[in-house]
């Protein structure tokens, strides 16, 4: 009988193949799961993209604090105004980043923090206004230093 | 549990139906769930969860944050300045984190 691992490629293919089920990270959001989280949120109502911009830089180098700002263009008047904003990542361990809930006291419908990445991803930002309608902005970052799963030394 | 450092920049004088914007930072080590420590063992979750804004007793903001907010979170928005008064800035978290800090603001 032939054995399992007999010449040189068949031994570098069962290494390789190992290394890379060791890569894989043990917990983590898919775009399924954004999809899932959005819809929490929306309750299935249709999202257009629009309104809301989210400004993210476009490269990363350290994802431990990424300064983000979402603005929404509102008039923030009793009839008119933004009622929160969502956002998103694909690929982090957890979908949700940050909720926000805002009113008509709020003036102006623009907010910053700082967030983690784990992952070259696409993140998402969404809004709700006082009308019901959900409008979206998404941004592609790409990294080079992962946050949230690396271990302390 | 020790106070944790709070930094709250809110002007201290407006003009009556001006927009404010209100800048927040709270030190803290936001400890997502997602790490192991260096005996391979799961390190708990502590992040803090939810900041809330009030201005003379009225919500006029609340977030929501989870473990993808970066370690000390700072959160800025805005608000009408709409009387002189006390806006009280309150984080809970696991653990039973609650911590507060306010700001004195005139309007004229």
């Amino acid at each position: 009988m032939k054995p399992l691992i007999s010449t040189r490629r068949d031994f570098l293919g069962v290494v390789g193949g190992a290394a890379s089920l060791m890569l894989v990270r043990p917990a983590g959001a898919t775009p399924q799961a954004m999809k899932e989280a959005m819809a929490a949120v929306t309750g299935g109502a249709p999202v257009k993209p629009g309104k809301i911009k989210l400004d993210l830089p476009p490269l990363v180098e350290n994802g431990n604090a990424v300064a983000m700002t979402v603005k929404v263009e509102s008039p923030m008047t009793a009839l008119d105004h933004v009622k929160a904003i969502h956002v998103f990542t694909e690929k982090n361990p957890q979908p949700n980043v940050i909720s926000v809930k805002l009113g008509p006291r709020s003036g102006k419908a623009e907010m910053q923090t700082r967030i983690r990445l784990a992952d070259t991803q696409q993140v998402t930002a969404l809004c709700e206004l006082s009308d019901g309608s959900f409008w979206s902005d998404q941004v592609d970052v790409i990294l080079t230093i992962s946050a949230c799963l690396e271990d302390p030394v | 549990m020790a106070a944790a450092r709070t930094l709250v920049n809110i002007p201290p004088k407006a003009k009556r139906g001006e927009v404010i914007l209100i800048r927040t930072l709270i030190s803290h080590v936001m400890e997502n769930g997602f790490r192991h420590d260096n005996m391979g063992k799961p390190i708990s979750r502590d992040i803090i969860t939810s900041l809330t804004c009030t201005y003379n007793g009225e919500t006029i903001f609340e977030a929501v944050l989870y473990p993808a907010i970066a370690a000390n979170p700072f959160v800025t928005f805005n608000t009408i300045a709409t009387e002189s008064g006390t806006i009280v800035l309150r984080w809970t978290g696991d653990n039973g984190f609650a911590q507060e800090a306010s700001a004195k603001i005139v309007v004229e």
